[in-house]
């Protein structure tokens, strides 16, 4: 069972809201949507869910044309970031109310319901109804209730969102886990690229209803394949800079020159983009190629165990992501240290040219 | 915990007190007044009792009205409610449409009672009255001047034109709460239009529904205006309600007295029914926090 889209955009009036998208997506794999709100990632789910019919292109399941068919008969399970549950019915029957539509036979449907409220540990509120749970339990009802049906398709909509943080952590590591299982294919939106990271699998990042990228998370992590699947893979968001590549050192605004080693050796002379990702910017030289470079703080972010601090340099805004409490003051000027074996090269055009080798990145 | 206490916190809720004490306590008190007095005019009072409600609550005139009051109160609700809810379900969810629809439906209310009484008695002629005549016309013999039948179908209509808006509106506005996430789950699940309505939108118009049903009781309960303009509570006394019975008490024969112990009643019957409503439809909720909590 595998789900193709082959050249699937959505149209609503004059706005474009999926842009010629094709993604094939295996059997058993779990696939995350990664982009910010409105880039299309709801509506990229709706219209593998059946739920929006695309403007052109065609959606494939298993092999055959589904692009017509209504979503009643195409089995899929969707949960919401909203916890959208039967609100007079009991849990149990929350749960085997698709079971129920199927007219699934009762000792079968008993079995399965006991299952899946056994997976997401709902077993002693079978009895209750969804407004006397708490947010994680009402949550977690939905997503049994997407499990029961056993649907080769299952579509997480951001699911974790409206949940505080210790359960989200929770609930999100035990989510690829309840459905492997199962041999479905899973579609996970979110926002957060940590999530995406966590959760591992394939990514597909999205900016305004295009896929910049698709492949093992991973791999898109290390290797966007251009500016703008940086920028959407990183948070904080990635700093900029612009170089001029020649005579074997790069030029940075701001008088700033790199030596052109790591992934900056071999790089064509010229006019490139520098993105390197907030933890990569120090407060001390961790790296004897390291450069120094003297920016003014704009503001400082403490969160307890991390520190965003926003600095001003020539003209650019950076965040550098440093571990322990650092108290700078604002308007202060304050020393940085830019690693060039951590730069990625973008080229005029914002393809990527060369990013840091993952042995650079973990050393 | 330890909850600060300051008396001065008084003087905060002090004008709510002081104005239900002359909106509603005073009046009331004047009335429990009058109820256990007699008064031959001249400001001349004499103790009465208990006498007036023991009389009230035996009298056949009363017992009339007040089935002829809840007949028509049941009738009213079991129309308009599910009439209400119908026109929500019906009304457009998006578009310019939207506007307009809400527009024609706030029409009826904005038109006063006893207009609406004129309305339908101008309406309902059989000489000049566009429905009346049509009617005639047809063969079917109309007439809500004789008729205790036609009398009664033209108040419940008359009452359904001008109020079904209100339930409607109400009904619309908790149905335009659920999120478009409640109707693609149900679609994914394959579920059909009832259990939508009877899992869903039933469950989430409740709470509107409740003051939908309480405002509907309650005024039609009190109904005076319209079958006063149309018929004065004929023919005979078949449309005589509690409210009309009691002007004619108080204003029309002058028994202060007897018509004080009837407004007493009155308020009391329609306090207990408002009370009875509101507990059966809030009983599972309430049982379900009990066992909850």
């Amino acid at each position: 069972m595998s789900l193709v889209l082959q050249n699937v955009s959505k149209k609503v009036g004059k706005a474009t809201h999926i842009h010629d998208v094709s993604l094939e997506l295996p059997a058993g794999s779990l696939n995350v949507l990664l982009g910010p709100t409105l880039s299309g990632k709801t509506t990229l789910m709706r219209l593998m869910a059946g739920l929006e019919q695309p403007s052109t292109g065609r959606v494939l399941f298993d092999g055959k044309d589904v692009t017509g068919v209504a979503v009643q008969t195409r089995n899929v399970a969707m949960v919401y970031q909203q916890f959208v549950n039967y609100p007079t019915l009991s849990v149990y029957e929350n749960i085997a109310s698709p079971l129920r539509i199927a007219k699934v036979p009762r000792t079968e449907l008993d079995a399965r319901v006991r299952e899946a409220a056994a997976l997401l540990r709902l077993e002693p509120m079978l009895a209750r109804t969804p407004l006397e749970l708490s947010g994680g339990q009402q949550q977690r009802t939905a997503l049994a209730r997407a499990l029961v049906k056993r649907a080769p398709l299952v579509l997480l909509d951001e699911p974790l969102a409206n949940l505080d943080y210790k359960l989200r952590e929770e609930l999100r590591e035990e989510l690829p886990k309840i459905f492997a299982a199962t041999g479905s294919i899973l579609v996970y939106a979110t926002t957060e690229p940590s999530e995406a990271l966590q959760l591992g699998g394939n990514t597909a990042t999205l900016d305004r209803g295009r896929v910049t990228q698709f492949g093992p998370t991973i791999e898109v992590y290390r290797r966007p394949v251009d500016r703008l699947t940086a920028e959407v893979f990183s948070d904080p968001p990635m700093n900029f800079v612009a170089a001029d590549i020649a005579r074997g050192v790069a030029r940075l605004s701001g008088d700033v020159t790199l030596p052109c080693i790591g992934p900056l050796s071999g790089v064509p002379d010229g006019r490139v983009t520098l993105g390197f990702r907030p933890n990569h910017l120090h407060l001390r030289r961790l790296d004897g190629d390291a450069v120094s470079i003297h920016a003014t703080v704009s503001v400082v972010e403490i969160t307890g165990s991390e520190s965003f601090i926003h600095v001003r340099h020539a003209g650019d805004e950076w965040i550098a992501l440093s571990h322990g409490v650092h108290e700078l003051k604002p308007d202060h000027p304050v020393e940085l240290y830019l690693d060039p074996h951590k730069m990625f090269v973008f080229g005029a055009d914002g393809r990527l040219v060369a990013a840091p080798l993952p042995a650079a990145a973990a050393a | 915990m330890n909850k600060p206490f300051d008396n001065r916190a008084w003087f905060l809720v002090l004008p709510v007190f002081l104005l239900v004490a002359f909106s509603a306590i005073l009046p009331l008190m004047t009335v429990v007044n009058y109820s256990v007095q007699d008064t031959f005019g001249n400001n001349q009072f004499f103790w009465a009792g208990t006498d007036w409600y023991v009389q009230l609550l035996a009298s056949e005139r009363f017992h009339q009205a007040l089935g002829r009051q809840l007949l028509f109160s049941a009738i009213i609700l079991l129309i308009q409610i599910p009439l209400g809810v119908l026109i929500a379900l019906c009304m457009p969810r998006k578009g310019w449409t939207v506007s307009l629809t809400l527009v024609l439906m706030a029409l009826p209310l904005l038109i006063p009672w006893n207009v609406v009484g004129t309305i339908w008695q101008v309406f309902g002629r059989g000489d000049i009255g566009l429905l009346g005549y049509t009617l005639n016309r047809i063969g079917l013999d109309y007439n809500y001047v004789n008729n205790i039948g036609d009398a009664w179908v033209t108040i419940v209509v008359m009452d359904v034109w001008h109020w079904t808006s209100l339930v409607a509106l109400l009904a619309y506005a908790g149905l335009r709460s659920i999120p478009d996430a409640y109707y693609q789950a149900a679609k994914i699940d394959g579920a059909s239009r009832w259990s939508i309505f009877r899992l869903i939108q039933l469950p989430k118009m409740k709470h509107v529904l409740i003051i939908a049903v309480l405002l509907r009781f309650m005024d039609s309960f009190m109904i005076y205006t319209e079958p006063f303009v149309l018929t004065g509570g004929g023919p005979g006394n078949s449309t005589t309600f509690l409210s009309i019975d009691l002007v004619k008490l108080a204003l029309g024969q002058f028994d202060l007295g007897p018509a004080a112990a009837m407004s007493i009643v009155y308020f009391l019957v329609i306090l207990l029914l408002s009370w009875v409503f509101y507990t059966v439809m809030t009983r599972d909720e309430n049982e379900r926090q009990g066992g909850a909590s």
